[in-house]
C-alpha cells in the first residue's frame, strides 16, 4: 500500500467510511471528522509511519503540515518521513 | 439556612509554599512556570509546567509518612496546615464529630501509578511496595487531613477534572450552610507532573510548549500546573462567637452539565452556571467586579469563557475585570480552582486584581478587561471563581467581601 493509500485507509476509519469513498481532495471537514477525530487521525498516521507530526490543536495552521485534504496530508507525511528517516 | 465565611487558607503551588508568598508572586506577575525537571523529561514534547520547587518530602514528614503520602497528599497536608493554624481551629468532642473535609483531585496518586508501573512493566520487577493502594487513592489526602485535625464528620473526594476543587468547595459550602457541618475543611489537590501524567495529556494536543498565554490572540495551549489550595469553610456565628479573622464570605455556587462533550466547552453550560451561582447567592450582575477566569489559555475554552461572560453580564461584561491566574501558576487541573480562590479572595480582602501574565496580542473573541501583565488596585465586593471541566461539568463559586 503506498502512503496515500493508507492515509485513506487511517481517515475512511476514523470516518466510519468505506476507503472507496475517500478521495485525494477529501477534507477531514466534508467526511465529518471532528476536532477529537482529527487528533486520533494524527495519532494513528504517527503510529503507522513512525514519525512525529507538528500539530496543536489550538493552532492548527501554525505548523506546515497541511491538514486540509488527503492529498495535503500524504504530501506532508512524505515530507516528515525524509526529514525524520 | 447559615451564613458561610472563610477563616482560614492555605497553599503550596508553583508561586509560592504559602499563601502570602503567593498572593506577592501575583501582586508581581510572577511567572511560575519553567523547565520541567523529573525522570525522563527528555523523552516528552512539552517539557514546561509549573512546577513546586524546593519542596522535599524528607525535610517535612517522617520515613513512614512518607511511604504513605503521594506528592498529592504531601500537597494537601502542608497546604491545610496553613489553612488550619490561621482558623485557630482545635477539633475536639462535638465540633470534631461534625466537621469534615471534602477535598478535590482528578488523578490522585499519579506518580505512585508512574513509578509502580515503572517498576512493574519497565523493570520487570514482580514486587511492589506494600502501601502502593493506600498512597495512590483519589481519597488519600482527605483521610489523611482527617486523621492529623480529627475531624470525624462527613469527608470524601470529589474527582470532576478540572473542576474538582470547586465541585468540592461547593459541596462543603452546601454542608455549613445547611447546618450540617459547623466547619468544613475543602480545597483541592493535583500532583501530575511526571513522565505519565504529562505524557497523557501531550497525547492530546492542546499543550503549549512555551507558555500559557490566555486570552492572547497568540496563545497556543494550556501548561500544566501541581499544588494545592485549602481553606477552612466556618459557620458565620460559630466564627463570630470566637473571634475569628474572616478572610471573605462564601455567598453561593452553581453546577451545571453541558450534557453535550467530552472535550469541548460549551457557552451556555458555562454561562447557566455563572448565572446559577449568582443567584443562588442573591447577587445581582452588576455588583460582580471580578471574575477568576478557568482561562485555560486553549483556543477553545477562552473565546467560549469571554462568549458566556458576556451573555451572562450584558453591558457590564465590559464594567468587570476577568483575569486568568494559570498564566502564572499553570493549570492545577483537579486542585486548581482551590488556588485560583485566593485571588478571588485577594480582590475582596485586598483590593488587589492579579493579572492575567503573557498577554501579547489582543483577541477579538477575547474582548474583555483580563487584566493583562499588571495587578490592578481595585474595590470589588463580590467575585466570582469559574471551572469548567472536561466532560462539560462546570462549577461556579460567588464569594462576598465580609
Amino acid at each position: 500500500m503506498n502512503t496515500q493509500d493508507q492515509v485513506i485507509a487511517i481517515i475512511a476509519e476514523q470516518a466510519l467510511l468505506e476507503p472507496s469513498d475517500v478521495t485525494p481532495d477529501s477534507t477531514l471537514e466534508s467526511l465529518g471528522i471532528d476536532s477529537l477525530g482529527l487528533v486520533e487521525s494524527i495519532f494513528a498516521i504517527e503510529e503507522a509511519f513512525d514519525i512525529n507530526v507538528p500539530f496543536n490543536a489550538n493552532d492548527p495552521e501554525a505548523s506546515d503540515f497541511d491538514i486540509s485534504t488527503v492529498a495535503s496530508i500524504t504530501e506532508g507525511i512524505e515530507r516528515l518521513k525524509a526529514e525524520q528517516s | 439556612m447559615k451564613r458561610v465565611v472563610i477563616t482560614g487558607a492555605g497553599t503550596i503551588n508553583a508561586l509560592g509554599h504559602n499563601v502570602p508568598d503567593t498572593l506577592e508572586a501575583m501582586r508581581e506577575g510572577v511567572c511560575g512556570i519553567g523547565p520541567l525537571a523529573f525522570r525522563d523529561v527528555e523523552r516528552l514534547q512539552i517539557q514546561i509546567g509549573g512546577q513546586v520547587r524546593g519542596f522535599e518530602a524528607e525535610g517535612h514528614y517522617n520515613r513512614q509518612q512518607i511511604s504513605l503520602y503521594d506528592r498529592f497528599t504531601q500537597f494537601t497536608l502542608a497546604a491545610a496546615r496553613e489553612a488550619i493554624e490561621q482558623s485557630g481551629l482545635s477539633f475536639t468532642d462535638d465540633l470534631s464529630a461534625r466537621s469534615g473535609v471534602v477535598l478535590g483531585t482528578a488523578g490522585g496518586g499519579v506518580s505512585t501509578w508512574d513509578d509502580n508501573y515503572r517498576a512493574v512493566y519497565e523493570e520487570g520487577k514482580n514486587r511492589v511496595h506494600p502501601f502502593v493502594v493506600p498512597k495512590l487513592m483519589n481519597n488519600a489526602a482527605a483521610s489523611h487531613v482527617s486523621m492529623e485535625w480529627n475531624l470525624r464528620g462527613p469527608s470524601f473526594t470529589v474527582s470532576t477534572a478540572c473542576a474538582s476543587s470547586n465541585h468540592a468547595m461547593a459541596q462543603a459550602f452546601a454542608m455549613v450552610r445547611s447546618g450540617m457541618a459547623p466547619v468544613m475543611v475543602t480545597g483541592g489537590s493535583e500532583s501530575m507532573l511526571c513522565f505519565g501524567g504529562v505524557k497523557a495529556w501531550e497525547g492530546l494536543r492542546v499543550m503549549s510548549r512555551d507558555a500559557c498565554r490566555p486570552f492572547s490572540a497568540n496563545r497556543n495551549g494550556m501548561v500544566q500546573g501541581e499544588g494545592a489550595g485549602v481553606f477552612v469553610f466556618e459557620e458565620l456565628e460559630h466564627a463570630r462567637k470566637r473571634g475569628a479573622q474572616i478572610l471573605c464570605e462564601v455567598a453561593g455556587f452553581a453546577m451545571t452539565s453541558d450534557a453535550s462533550d467530552i472535550v469541548m466547552p460549551s457557552k451556555a453550560g458555562a454561562a447557566r452556571a455563572m448565572e446559577g451561582a449568582m443567584q443562588d447567592a442573591g447577587i445581582n450582575r452588576d455588583e460582580v467586579g471580578y471574575i477568576n477566569a478557568h482561562g485555560t489559555g486553549t483556543a477553545a475554552n477562552d473565546k467560549t469563557e469571554c462568549a458566556a461572560v458576556a451573555d451572562v453580564f450584558g453591558p457590564h461584561a465590559d464594567n468587570l475585570m476577568i483575569s486568568s491566574t494559570k498564566s502564572m501558576h499553570g493549570h492545577l487541573i483537579g486542585g486548581t480552582g482551590a488556588v485560583e480562590l485566593l485571588a478571588c479572595i485577594m480582590a475582596l480582602r485586598d483590593g488587589v486584581i492579579a493579572p492575567t501574565i503573557g498577554y501579547q496580542e489582543a483577541d477579538p473573541e477575547c474582548a474583555l478587561d483580563v487584566v493583562p501583565n499588571e495587578a490592578r488596585e481595585a474595590s470589588v465586593t463580590v467575585a466570582l471563581s469559574n471551572a469548567f471541566a472536561f466532560g462539560g461539568l462546570n462549577a461556579v463559586v460567588a464569594l462576598r467581601k465580609h
